[in-house]
Formats: C-alpha cells, sequence, structure tokens
C-alpha cells in the first residue's frame, strides 16, 4: 500500500435514488466515526451524497463498509475512484459543480465539516486544504454563486434590486404557505423585518407573527397594512384574488413590491400597472431562476477550469513525494558526514574557529545538495522521479544506511 | 506636453468605454477612467500654465473641461463595481467628445486664451460643473427608466444582467441635481453680474439656460420619484445638450 495512494468510494445523487441515499447518510458525528473504522479516511455524507476517501488501495474494505450501512448490496451504484480523479472529483464536489444546483454554497461547510471532524493523514489533508481553498477561490473568482438558485431566495434578490439594502425594509407576509415562509425567512435574513402577518386562522397569523416578531393583521384590513410596508409576499390556499389593484393606497416616493408565490394566485394582476408597485408570480420567479441557472452554468466552465489547475497541483505534490524521502535520505546522510568530521577536530581548534568552519561546511553542503534537490523534484513532476530517487539512493549508498 | 497627455487620457476612456461592456473587464475599465482623468487633470493643468488668461474659452476648449467635469462626476457618483452599465453608458460619449474637443484645437496646450474677467471665468466653470452634473444625472435616469420597465415587465434576465438597484439611481440622480443646480444659480449669477458691467444684451443661449435653471429649480422644489423624476431628469438634459450643442457657437463667438 502507498501513503500516497488517494482512493474513493462513494455514491451520490446522479447514480442513487433518494431512497438508497437516506439509508447511508450519517450525521458529521457517525460519519467521523465512520471513518475513524477506516483511518486513514475522511467520510463526507450530506443528502446527496456519502463519499470515503481513504489514503491507500483499500476499496473493497470501503465498498463493504458502505455496503454493510445500507443493508443491501450497492454494486452497479458506487463509484471507486483514484488518486487525481478521486482527488478531481472532490475538488468539483466542494466548488459545487457537482451539486444539484452548480454553485451551491452549502457543500463547502460540509466538507469543511467532514474533514475537521477526523484527524487524517498527510495526504488527506492536503487534498481537503486544496479542495476548501479551490471552494473559496471558484466562488471569489466566478460569479457561480451570485445569483439565487432558488424561488424564495430570487424573491428576496428581486426586492433588493429594487431597495438596495434591504435593511430596515418592512415585509407583510399573507398566507402560512411554505415557500412564502421561505421567502419571508430569505428577507429576513437580509435585514428586513416581518412587519405584519396576516392569515385566514387566527392562531396561524399569530403563530407566524410570533415567529417572525410581527404583528398580526386580519386579512380584512390589509389595504391598511399596506400603507407600512415595502414588501408584500402572498402565499395563501385561498381560490380567488385575496388583494385587489382597487385595494392598494396610491403609493408616492416609496415603491411597493409584491412577491405571489400562490396557485391559484392571490394577487390581482392589474397591481403591476400601478405605478410605483412591482409584482412577480410563481411563474415570473421561477423563470428568474432557470436564467441565473443557466448564468450559474456558465460560470461552471470557468470553475471547471480551476479545478483542473487544482488537481495539477495535487499531482505534482504527490509526486513529489517519491523523491522526498531520498532528498532528506540524502541530506541526513550528508549532515552526518559533516558532522563526524567536525567533531574530529575536537580540542584542535578554538570555538571561533570551530563556529566559522561549521558556518562554512554548512553553506558547502547547502550549494552542493540544492541543484540535485531542484533537479529531483523537477523529476518527480514527470515520470521520471522514482529512477532519480532510486539512482541517488544507490549511488550515495542510501540503500544501506535507511535499513 | 499638452500632445502627450492627450493620448493617454484618450486611450484611458476609450479603454474604458470597451472594457465597460463585459462584467469580466470591469474593473479595468475602472483602472481607465482613473487613469485618464488623471492624464486630462495633467493636460488641463498644462493649458493653465501655458496661459495668461482663461484656456478654455472656446467652443472646443470649453469642450475639453466640459469632459473632465463630467468624468468628474462619474467618479464621485457612478465608478463603483454595480454601476457597470453607468460606465458604459457615459464614457463612449466621453471619449467621443473628447476627439471632437481634440479636433478642434481645444486640448493644444497653445491655446487662444480669453476671459481674463473673474466673473466670466466663474461663469463659464460653474455653468459647465452643473452641466456636467446634469449629465451624469441624466444618464442614472436613463438606467432608472430601463431598470424600472425590465421590472415592471418581469425580464427574466434581471438578476442575470444587473443594474443598480432602483432608489439608489434615483437617490443618485437627485443628489446629482442637487449639487448641481447651486452651481449653475451661481454660473448664471456671475454671467449677469458681467453682462451689466460690459453692457451688452441677452441671446438666445442665456434664455435656454434660465429655462434649464427654471425646469432643475422645479425638480428640487415638487422633489418628483419614480419615472417623473427620471423623465424630468432627462428633459432637462435635453435642454443641456442643445445649450451646449446648437447654441454655443454663437454664445462663444
Amino acid at each position: 500500500m502507498s501513503p500516497a495512494e488517494l482512493t474513493l468510494v462513494g455514491l451520490s445523487h446522479h447514480v442513487a435514488p433518494v431512497e438508497l441515499r437516506e439509508r447511508v447518510v450519517l450525521g458529521i458525528d457517525d460519519a467521523a466515526a465512520f471513518a475513524s473504522a477506516l483511518a486513514p479516511a475522511v467520510c463526507l455524507s450530506t443528502c446527496n451524497r456519502t463519499e470515503l476517501y481513504l489514503a491507500g488501495d483499500r476499496e473493497e474494505s470501503a465498498a463493504a463498509a458502505l455496503t454493510e450501512l445500507a443493508g443491501e448490496p450497492l454494486e452497479g451504484v458506487l463509484y471507486r475512484l483514484h488518486d487525481e480523479d478521486a482527488a478531481l472529483h472532490l475538488f468539483r464536489v466542494a466548488a459545487g459543480l457537482d451539486s444539484m444546483v452548480p454553485g451551491e454554497g452549502e457543500i463547502l461547510g460540509q466538507v469543511r465539516g467532514a474533514y475537521e471532524a477526523v484527524e487524517p493523514n498527510r495526504l488527506l489533508d492536503r487534498v481537503f486544504r486544496q479542495a476548501i481553498a479551490l471552494g473559496k477561490r471558484v466562488r471569489s473568482e466566478t460569479a457561480i454563486a451570485e445569483s439565487p438558485a432558488s424561488v424564495p431566495a430570487a424573491a428576496a434578490a428581486l426586492a433588493a434590486q429594487v431597495f438596495g439594502e434591504l435593511e430596515g425594509r418592512r415585509v407583510l407576509l399573507i398566507g402560512a404557505g411554505r415557500i412564502g415562509e421561505l421567502a419571508a425567512s430569505n428577507l429576513a435574513s437580509r435585514g428586513a423585518s416581518i412587519a405584519y402577518v396576516a392569515n385566514r386562522s387566527p392562531e396561524g397569523a399569530r403563530g407566524l407573527a410570533d415567529r417572525f416578531g410581527g404583528a398580526g393583521v386580519p386579512l380584512d384590513e390589509l389595504s391598511a397594512a399596506l400603507g407600512h410596508v415595502d414588501v408584500v409576499v402572498s402565499s395563501t390556499g385561498a381560490p380567488g384574488f385575496v388583494l385587489h389593484a382597487d385595494d392598494v393606497p396610491p403609493r408616492r416616493h416609496h415603491p411597493l413590491f409584491f412577491i405571489d408565490i400562490a396557485v391559484p394566485r392571490d394577487l390581482d394582476p392589474d397591481v403591476a400597472r400601478l405605478d410605483g408597485c412591482f409584482l412577480y408570480d410563481i411563474d415570473d420567479l421561477e423563470a428568474v431562476v432557470a436564467e441565473t441557472l443557466a448564468g450559474r452554468r456558465v460560470e461552471a466552465e470557468r470553475a471547471e477550469v480551476l479545478a483542473a489547475e487544482e488537481v495539477e497541483r495535487f499531482r505534482l505534490w504527490r509526486a513529489s513525494l517519491e523523491v522526498i524521502p531520498a532528498i532528506t535520505s540524502l541530506r541526513a546522510h550528508a549532515e552526518e558526514i559533516r558532522t563526524a568530521e567536525l567533531a574530529k577536530l575536537e580540542g584542535r581548534v578554538s570555538n571561533d574557529e570551530r563556529e566559522h568552519l561549521e558556518s562554512v561546511t554548512s553553506q558547502i553542503l547547502n550549494k552542493l545538495l540544492h541543484l540535485p534537490t531542484v533537479r529531483m523534484k523537477e523529476a518527480a513532476a514527470t515520470a521520471d522521479g522514482s529512477a532519480y530517487a532510486d539512482a541517488v539512493r544507490h549511488l550515495f549508498g542510501l540503500e544501506e544506511r535507511d535499513r | 506636453m499638452a500632445e502627450v497627455l492627450f493620448w493617454p487620457a484618450l486611450i484611458g476612456y476609450g479603454e474604458a468605454a470597451f472594457a465597460y461592456a463585459s462584467p469580466r473587464t470591469s474593473r479595468l475599465a475602472t483602472w481607465g477612467v482613473r487613469l485618464g482623468w488623471l492624464a486630462q487633470t495633467a493636460l488641463l493643468v498644462v493649458q493653465a500654465e501655458r496661459s495668461d488668461g482663461f484656456p478654455w474659452a472656446t467652443f472646443a476648449g470649453s469642450l475639453n473641461l466640459f469632459v473632465w467635469l463630467v468624468v468628474s462626476a462619474y467618479l464621485i457618483w457612478g465608478c463603483r463595481p454595480r454601476f457597470r452599465l453607468l460606465g458604459l453608458a457615459v464614457m463612449p460619449p466621453v471619449a467621443l467628445l473628447f476627439v471632437v474637443a481634440r479636433l478642434g484645437g481645444g486640448t493644444a496646450s497653445e491655446v487662444g486664451s480669453r476671459y481674463p474677467n473673474l466673473f466670466l471665468v466663474l461663469h463659464v466653470g460653474l455653468v459647465l460643473a452643473a452641466f456636467a452634473g446634469f449629465t451624469l444625472a441624466a444618464a442614472l435616469a436613463g438606467l432608472y427608466l430601463w431598470e424600472e420597465r425590465r421590472l415592471k415587465r418581469r425580464a427574466a434576465d434581471i438578476l442575470r444582467l444587473r443594474l443598480p438597484p432602483l432608489q439608489s439611481l434615483e437617490r443618485l440622480t437627485q443628489r446629482a441635481i442637487v449639487v448641481s443646480l447651486p452651481l449653475l444659480t451661481l454660473g448664471l449669477a456671475a454671467g449677469i453680474v458681467r453682462l451689466r458691467q460690459q453692457g451688452g444684451s441677452t441671446d438666445p443661449l442665456e434664455w435656454l439656460t434660465l429655462a434649464t435653471w427654471l425646469l432643475y429649480g422645479g425638480f428640487l422644489v415638487a422633489r418628483p420619484s419614480g419615472r417623473r423624476a427620471a423623465y424630468l431628469a432627462i428633459g432637462g438634459f435635453a435642454l443641456v445638450v442643445v445649450s451646449r450643442l446648437a447654441l454655443a457657437g454663437g454664445h462663444f463667438a
């Protein structure tokens, strides 16, 4: 087993249905314990994937462990990748390129969590640190994560397109629909306050109002509340409009942004004709999301280039591992000779002279070994690395020394 | 010397005019604006040093100064990453006007100097500065109308091709006008004082500038918002364009 061999065994949303994925999904502590049983290993487990990254060629034991966890055969579902292929896969995962929504940001935190939950060896430490750095780089150097990838996030981004900063903006939430609630949460996360909550049932309104810190409003008093808010999010199950254009008081100086996520629609489309009023329904929001996802895919192509560069860096580093023991051994051998020769002068030279000699011999050694060290590292990047390392070991008799 | 400084300024502005077309190169465009502005500032300093009066008295010379003032206003209010499309609206005409200024001899170091009178120097300088501010306000208002239309029509690419937020555009338009109107007021006052000293008569340009002042003054009094504010800012700019281009020849003569 080579310590520099990287193995990946896992399954993801690309190959396994949710019924299977849910059988192997692990919380962060359980994933760490699972990885520890196969140490050195890291287990990345999310709702979309469970993957084992191992140092050394141990794919059979990893596959057996995952099969046991699933409680059913996983042949045909598990993917097995090695070395640069495994590293590229991890880099793409950390960059969000392997996610259902390209560029989604949560996965980077999950990769970091999986890495920090275990004590990886040198190889795993290196590949995971590179993956996390790449994930950050992709997010800062491309626009892959800039646009919203979901309807609630798009609703909040559109409100920001009207108002700029949402800090201090007031929101009226009509209805207790799930997506409406998510949209309100997105707005709140950008600094808006949920000022009013209106619902058919007073209990439902109160529950939501308590959660968001707003006030409950009866549905028949919506018009009055509109004068005090900037954004309206509506997602009721009502069969007809809950708000007509006539109910909206005239706006002056203050735009009003309506988000209608309900089907059938809650808000009269004529609201959009009013001066200073903007209305987006579910179809509009989905069209915006589809467009931004198309943009993400374009950015993903740039991110793929960055991932490929990172793999090349990993390859060079891994190749250098082949020659580093030989370099270390050579330098230790040279240092032993230098120390032994200096020891022979003990008592025959003054302290000042000894210090001078130590400095001079040390410099000679460094200058002498600099070029062979550089050349061996360069050779490591090609296929000649191990041949060079063997030659150095043979020429300087390092085999006997290391034995 | 002025010749040497003209080209880096034009290259800076020209580069910005093209580089603002793509989000990936907009940072380079911003540097183009900054470096071009520095070169043009140096050009104006050289012109001022070599002149014994006001070196931008000719139409072409005043165009040179006007370009510098527009870019200055842009650097103050609009030179931000999210305002890329404002740069795309402002920098191509700026580069073009700069070329026109040169073709008319307005960027040469040996320019004819006139207006030794302080009131006339103030009049021209302040009116041009105000016009530069109104130009930027109109560009911001144009972006506002475009963005508002896209929001109203629920354009699917609204988050892909991002303009500055609607309210930021409205606020900046108002700010540009609030700052520029006092400059125009002072510039007109200086012109009137000079006119009385000389005992000359008013020309159509002065009446048009007064109409411009009334329009922007009305803007500040009424404080319109939304589309109305944007249309007013653009309407005022139309008067500025007529003042600068159509009638300026006679006034300068």
